[in-house]
């Protein structure tokens, strides 16, 4: 457990340090992210020994928003002020997103005959 | 025996008060959203944020005294990241079988997610730091935040309009889904997870396993993209003075 736990966060020290070695626009944690799946294609059987760790880390996802969510408090005359366009924003986008997102899924399975 | 002041006095500047509220109120976002049978408007982080929200606000406590005890959730999100290369590994498999649809989805998705939401903030009068911070909010807190910090966006400000995008698209998903008689779970998940990121993917995993696992690949893939074409959108695009 510690040693996955230390593995992934090596991971992200090792992608944070070249994304700002070489300047790259991509956040530590992605690369970091993409290195970890280099790794496991290179050792397969390193999935199984750290998988157990990862599922339940990811098992709470949610949780780790929160702590930014209430950053909201620091916003509140912001989004008086300029909060209806923003609101106005995420909403439509997001339905836009899902939409397009969803139907292309479907048109494209069916051209390609990709089943469920 | 000490005094009421002193004992406030010692919770309100030690980390350990506001990192246990944190998970108090995550543990009653997650009782409430579980006894309402997971009912897509009991989310578990917008009843976590509105009752930290609600006692910050009434003991007149700064967000940064609140976040020097939740930084240690914050912090998590790093390393969580990276191990969302694990699950994409697991299901390399239906990737492949699903290749074109995903990859189809995910650039349409994405672009729609960016440009509808800069296009519909702009024409709302929405301009500068504001707006590079509207961009990256549909995929996951961290990758959003550091994407804000190197195109001159707000930080925290991206963080809340990324988590209201997840908490909207976990709400609205299923009834739109729904509308649309969309029945493939793949489809389902894959919007989601590339729309609103971490908390839409937590939300299909309850509904169904399947359109979990899609979510999650959406939102994976969804996090490279994004960190890759947004700041391209943004100086071009935009014309670099948004």
């Amino acid at each position: 457990m510690i040693a996955h736990v230390a593995l992934l966060l090596a991971l992200q020290l090792v992608g944070e340090v070249i994304t700002r070695a070489l300047g790259l626009p991509i956040p530590g944690p992605v690369l970091g992210m993409a290195l970890l799946l280099a790794l496991l294609f290179a050792r397969p059987t390193l999935v199984d020994q750290i998988a157990p760790t990862t599922s339940e880390l990811l098992k709470h996802l949610s949780l780790l928003f929160v702590p930014a969510g209430v950053g909201i408090i620091t916003h509140l005359d912001r989004l008086a002020e300029s909060g209806l366009g923003l609101i106005a924003a995420l909403i439509l986008s997001t339905w836009a997103a899902l939409i397009v997102g969803a139907w292309t899924f479907i048109g494209l399975a069916k051209l390609s005959g990709s089943k469920p | 025996m000490t005094e009421l002041p002193d004992i406030w006095s010692y919770l309100s500047s030690e980390p350990l008060a506001w990192l246990t509220a944190t998970l108090v109120a995550y543990l009653i976002g997650d009782w409430c959203a579980q006894t309402t049978g997971r009912g897509p408007l009991a989310n578990p982080v917008l009843i976590a944020v509105i009752l930290l929200g609600t006692v910050l606000v009434l003991t007149d406590t700064p967000y940064q005294t609140y976040f020097e005890g939740a930084q240690f959730v914050h912090f998590m999100l790093g390393p969580v990241t990276v191990a969302l290369a694990v699950p994409l590994y697991q299901n390399r498999a239906l990737v492949r079988k699903s290749f074109f649809p995903m990859a189809g989805a995910l650039l349409a998705g994405s672009l729609t997610a960016i440009l509808s939401a800069l296009f519909i903030a702009k024409a709302m009068g929405v301009s500068g730091a504001e707006l590079i911070s509207l961009a990256p909010k549909s995929t996951t807190a961290p990758i959003a935040i550091g994407i804000a910090e190197n195109m001159g966006g707000l930080p925290t400000l991206t963080a809340v309009l990324v988590i209201l995008t997840g908490i909207i698209g976990a709400i609205t998903v299923t009834p739109i889904m729904n509308a649309m008689r969309i029945t493939d779970w793949r489809a389902r998940g894959f919007a989601v997870g590339v729309a609103a990121h971490g908390i839409g993917t937590a939300r299909a995993f309850h509904v169904n396993q399947t359109a979990g696992t899609f979510a999650g690949i959406g939102m994976g893939l969804n996090a490279l993209l994004t960190a890759v074409i947004t700041p391209y959108i943004l100086t071009n695009i935009l014309g670099g003075t948004p």
